[in-house]
């Protein structure tokens, strides 16, 4: 049946032209994209394995399946290539790459050649990232602190250093092209009040690319040409201040873990109107709340550094504008569960990860204001506690979100449907799987157990076995939709060009898109999320 | 307890019963909003779920519960704030009079001095009810000190002096952690502390093998290093007289004034031309390379203990300003 | 004249943009975004170089005085010249005349190459006397009545100034290398006075150079002319 259809299939983006050379060098948004999609899933799994590899070696007290030097290096390269290689462009480079054009109804970014460079450039990154993990890896953690980093590490520092700076500029471009876009390439009628919350999200995490990388940038350069040459900007015996890497990294680090949520939160707010049929709470105020965050995430970089020495003043002012951002996040998730009342909820595997997302992010805000928090902090920071946190902010948060959006714009992208019970499968899985990994290290970390370590006290065991169960899980669940996305570019059944009837301009134009996303430019005369003249007709999905 | 699942921390300091009252505060709020936040989705999604509640209700948003939802997480957070601060101040400001303990970090190991001479390595031991300074820099990369049971953590970097305290209040033994990752044995960078019954520390100290307090090593260094020669017990030296300077202000030859805390007594002996005092000039040779951080510490030990019987409050002034975040 | 004008501009439209007015207006836009991420991209380095001044400000003064102001300053008018040319080039593309907008940049890399011939020989002369950071660097400052107070921290000036103004001149060689290529595309015809969005914005990017200059400068060369000792 479905071959039959296939062959009255019209052009789109998928078919237009093929072979290798016609995805090298495309320059449509749609097919970098999906270079993006492949290469981050490529990095997705290689650090997943390295993750694995760290869950199974802390099943034991005593470090025995790796030795320390491997652990250090594993937990490093997991950390480099999740946070640089992954998160950042997970969402932006893959879902904004593809849907922004079509949200603000344009034919493509404003710029598509440096969107196809911003790819080669991260692929350049990760080659060398690779390449240097693959001759000897690297032991600093992902953070590079100096001197360890500068003097004492006798690992590839200086080309993982290199690997990140070179991807750094993909993420520039691709921040750049964001910009730019929303600015100047909209629709007649799209205007910023009625631009998807997603668009509004994307161009506060572009914002933060363009204006925090290439800060970072520049330290991991001085951290490699200090290592190169000893010329000592960071390193005390020499004069230098180890506390000044420490500040320039954050300064971009800490923002960059907004680039990782804001494009999810982004997400959520498109899921969570189109399974409720309602038009987001309070939109203005989850739009402002991402310039917000935006703007504030540049100003608490130094709540990483309560304990390295910082002055007891300037720890007051970064522990209050660290309570300062957490509340525009609140407010975003106040919003999302107002949405729901009185909407008309579908429970739709997007909608099922847009739930996990909202209580796990939850949870890791509010463990985020434990951090804030001096008091707490100096006794939690560089423990569990601290690698919980993040964890249920960046897995719970991002990759849930991640993975939402995959499956809500899944029909988009490849014209067919996953099919749905093995999708709420994967999302169960990932959602207890998870909390089965996480939760406990809360409770390791307030007992004292710190990170990075190979091997610790045997009181910690029980958790940490938990720990290894849930990740055994929550792999299981990270396996499946990989099979099963890839299982239904073959089998699923072809998608309609609004399978969920969602409202928005990416929903107006067949799945897959044509190359030129419309076949005329759209002109916009509604609000966003203007489910209240959607139709009401309930379409069924594959049923 | 389930002895086999301990599920919280031993609490063995002053300050342990402060950290955890505001933690179980913070864990009831935000177990709070988690379980609304829970709670609303789940009875949302389940009253308002498409097959019963098909036409839904569009709302555009709200002024009041907008400014509410903002307004009063920022009221809670307020609180946090000002509690974690305070007690933030305590661990940043050493109690007057409290014991000190030199530390010396280096991979992987943590080496302790006591005030009397006494030599540690991966052990401290402390007495009940005692303030305890630790007085701590690195050797090559940075460390972190930290002892859960405490509460306490603070990192411990090269070139300069950092400090935390503690106020132990149960005999023990606890761990003692390096908490900043600092290379292949990071986690084989542990050790104890243990607090002891006050007599029994007093046994502990007599029966441990010291030669002399760290302050009469740190004045035979002194001598052997040729630093009596121009550092002059009177007005005649080519050096500053060192007698009851530490704590006190100090002119600088550029106008500036700085006070002569243990920092700057380490700056001046490894890099002399950096703070000039008033009135001399920049002829001391630096020793960098020449003292090990172990012969600094017993020097700067030395110069303070020059000030100690006439100058009390100075000292504690300067010990204020050596804070865990002293800079 | 005209049709082939309008020619070109069809020719320079791409697909994705609705008319050249907008086509223009993004890429000018796209090209401050980019100016935007380069000072933040110099910025960690004025940062560095602010906290370490305002800590050891009497090696900073040392450091700096080894510096030759002569030809810092000589290099500080080329290139000032060198925008002026730079403006005037972007001025003739746009009242169409290729051939003097080509001589105007080519004015433009002459002065471009001397800054850079100019700064080798700084460079060599840091060299010789051993003023580049690492294992070889040794300070003096050249009167035996006021030794060096602090050389460990004049290295650090040293390692700010070899990697401030190293940034600067890798940015000048790229300028260089994008002022040749619109030159060389300008004399094939591909700007006219409706499309020449390419010369505006390599003229954005040489001047932000220039300006980076203008400040690295008084930083680096001029900070205390009083002997510090």
């Amino acid at each position: 049946m479905a071959t039959a259809v296939q062959s009255v299939e019209r052009e789109n983006y998928l078919n237009s032209n093929y072979g290798i050379k016609s995805w090298l060098l495309t320059s449509d948004h749609k097919r970098i994209a999906m270079l993006y999609l492949i290469s981050i899933t490529a990095m997705f799994w290689i650090g997943g394995f390295f993750a694995m590899l760290i869950r199974l070696e802390l099943l034991t007290p005593a470090g025995d399946l790796v030795s320390s030097d491997t652990y250090n290096k594993l937990f490093t390269m997991h950390g480099i290539i999740m946070v640089f290689f992954f998160l950042i462009p997970s969402v932006p480079a893959v879902i904004g790459n593809f849907v922004i054009p079509l949200m603000i109804g344009a034919k493509d970014l404003a710029f598509p050649r440096i969107n196809l460079l911003s790819w080669y450039i991260y692929m350049a990154g990760a080659i060398t990232a690779i390449v240097a993990m693959v001759t000897g890896g690297v032991d600093t953690g992902w953070t590079f602190y100096t001197p360890f980093s500068t003097t004492y590490s006798n690992t590839h520092v200086i080309g993982a250093a290199i690997g990140i700076f070179i991807a750094g500029f993909s993420s520039i471009f691709t921040g750049l092209n964001f910009i730019v876009t929303i600015h100047r390439m909209r629709a007649p009628g799209m205007t910023w009040r009625r631009l998807p919350l997603f668009c509004w999200s994307n161009y506060a995490a572009a914002l933060i690319m363009v204006l925090g990388t290439p800060v970072v940038a520049i330290t991991l350069l001085l951290v490699a040409l200090e290592r190169a040459f000893n010329i000592g900007v960071f390193n005390p015996q020499l004069g230098g201040d180890p506390l000044l890497f420490q500040h320039l990294f954050w300064f971009y680090s800490h923002p960059a873990v907004y680039i990782m949520i804001l494009p999810g939160m982004g997400v959520i707010s498109e899921i969570i109107a189109c399974f409720s049929r309602k038009r987001v709470f309070g939109y203005e105020f989850v739009a402002l709340a991402s310039i917000a965050i935006a703007v504030l995430g540049f100003l608490v970089w130094a709540h990483h550094m309560f304990v390295a020495g910082i002055s007891v003043y300037a720890a007051l002012v970064f522990s209050l504008l660290s309570y300062l951002v957490a509340i525009p996040s609140a407010v975003k998730v106040f919003n999302w569960t107002a949405t729901l009342y009185k909407g008309s909820i579908r429970y739709e595997t997007p909608m099922l990860y847009a739930f996990g997302f909202i209580g796990l992010f939850t949870v890791g805000g509010l463990t985020g204001v434990f951090l804030a928090s001096l008091g707490i902090d100096v006794h939690v920071t560089d423990t569990y506690f601290v690698v919980a946190h993040f964890h249920y902010v960046m897995v719970g948060g991002m990759v849930m979100a991640y993975m939402a959006g995959l499956h809500f714009w899944w029909p988009k992208i490849s014209g067919r449907m996953y099919p749905e019970a093995w999708a709420k499968l994967s999302a169960l899985l990932v959602f207890v799987g998870f909390n089965t990994t996480f939760f406990p290290q809360f409770i390791l970390g307030y007992m004292g157990s710190p990170r990075r370590y190979h091997a610790y006290p045997p009181e910690f065991q029980v958790l940490n076995v938990l720990s290894t169960a849930g990740a055994s899980i929550l792999a299981v669940g990270y396996v499946l939709p990989m099979i099963y996305f890839l299982w239904s570019l073959r089998y699923g059944e072809l998608a309609p060009p609004n399978p969920w009837n969602a409202v928005g301009l990416e929903w107006m134009t067949p799945s897959p898109p044509p190359t030129h996303n419309f076949d005329e430019t759209p002109i916009v005369t509604w609000e966003a999320y203007d489910y209240e003249h959607q139709p009401q007709e309930e379409v069924s999905v594959g049923h | 307890m389930w002895k086999n699942l301990p599920l919280f921390p031993e609490r063995a300091s002053a300050l342990a019963w402060q950290v955890d009252g505001l933690y179980f505060l913070l864990v009831a709020v935000s177990a709070f909003f988690t379980l609304l936040i829970f709670v609303l989705i789940f009875v949302f999604a389940v009253k308002y779920r498409r097959s019963v509640h098909p036409h839904p209700v569009q709302i555009e948003g709200s002024l009041p519960l907008e400014l509410a939802w903002t307004l009063i997480p920022l009221g809670i957070c307020m609180i946090f704030f000002a509690w974690g601060s305070l007690i933030y101040f305590q661990e940043a400001r050493p109690p007057q009079g409290a014991m000190e303990v030199y530390v010396v970090a280096k991979q992987w190991m943590w080496k302790f001095e006591h005030e009397t001479g006494q030599r540690e390595i991966n052990q401290l031991h402390v007495p009940l009810g005692r303030d305890v300074k630790m007085i701590m820099s690195s050797q090559d990369a940075i460390h972190s000190f930290y002892v859960p049971a405490f509460r306490i953590k603070a990192d411990v970097l090269p070139g300069r002096y950092t400090s935390t305290w503690f106020h132990p209040t149960k005999v023990g033994t606890y761990h003692l952690f390096c908490a900043e990752y600092c290379g292949t044995d990071h986690s084989g960078m542990i050790g104890q502390v243990i607090v002891m019954e006050p007599y029994a520390y007093q046994a502990w100290l007599s029966g441990g093998g010291a030669t002399g307090s760290l302050a009469e090593n740190g004045q035979q260094l002194f001598q052997q290093l040729g630093c009596s020669t121009c550092h002059r017990f009177d007005t005649q030296g080519r050096g500053p007289n060192l007698t009851n300077i530490f704590g006190k202000p100090v002119l600088l030859d550029d106008g500036r004034t700085v006070v002569a805390d243990e920092n700057y007594i380490r700056e001046s002996i490894l890099n002399p031309g950096a703070k000039i005092v008033s009135g001399f000039k920049p002829i001391m040779p630096t020793f960098q390379g020449q003292v090990s951080e172990e012969n600094l510490m017993a020097l700067v030990a030395y110069i303070k203990s020059l000030s100690q019987p006439a100058s009390g409050p100075a000292s504690n002034q300067a010990a204020a300003s050596v804070s865990s975040n002293g800079q | 004249m005209a049709t082939s004008d309008i020619q070109v501009a069809e020719h320079a439209l791409q697909h994705h943009f609705a008319d050249m007015e907008q086509q223009q207006e993004t890429s000018t836009f796209g090209m401050w975004m980019f100016l935007l991420t380069e000072i933040m991209f110099f910025g960690g380095l004025f940062c560095a170089y602010l906290v370490y001044r305002a800590s050891y400000y009497q090696a900073f003064v040392e450091g700096s005085q080894k510096m030759n102001i002569w030809l810092g300053a000589t290099n500080t008018a080329v290139l000032i010249c060198s925008s002026l040319s730079m403006a005037l080039g972007v001025r003739a593309a746009q009242m169409g005349k290729p051939k003097l907008m080509a001589i105007l940049l080519l004015i433009t890399m002459v002065f471009g190459f001397g800054f850079l011939g100019i700064k080798g020989i700084e460079y060599h002369e840091h060299w010789v006397h051993h003023e580049f950071p690492g294992p070889n660097f040794h300070f003096e400052t050249g009167d035996p009545a006021h030794p060096a107070t602090d050389p460990q921290h004049t290295q650090i000036y040293f390692s700010l100034y070899w990697a401030m103004t190293g940034l600067h001149a890798f940015h000048m060689i790229i300028g260089i290398g994008l002022v040749l290529w619109i030159m060389i595309a300008g004399l094939m015809g591909a700007f006219t006075p409706s499309y020449f969005t390419p010369v505006e914005n390599v003229g954005l990017y040489w001047h932000f150079v220039d300006l980076v200059w203008i400040y690295l400068f008084p930083l680096l060369y001029l900070i205390s002319k009083k002997h510090g000792g």
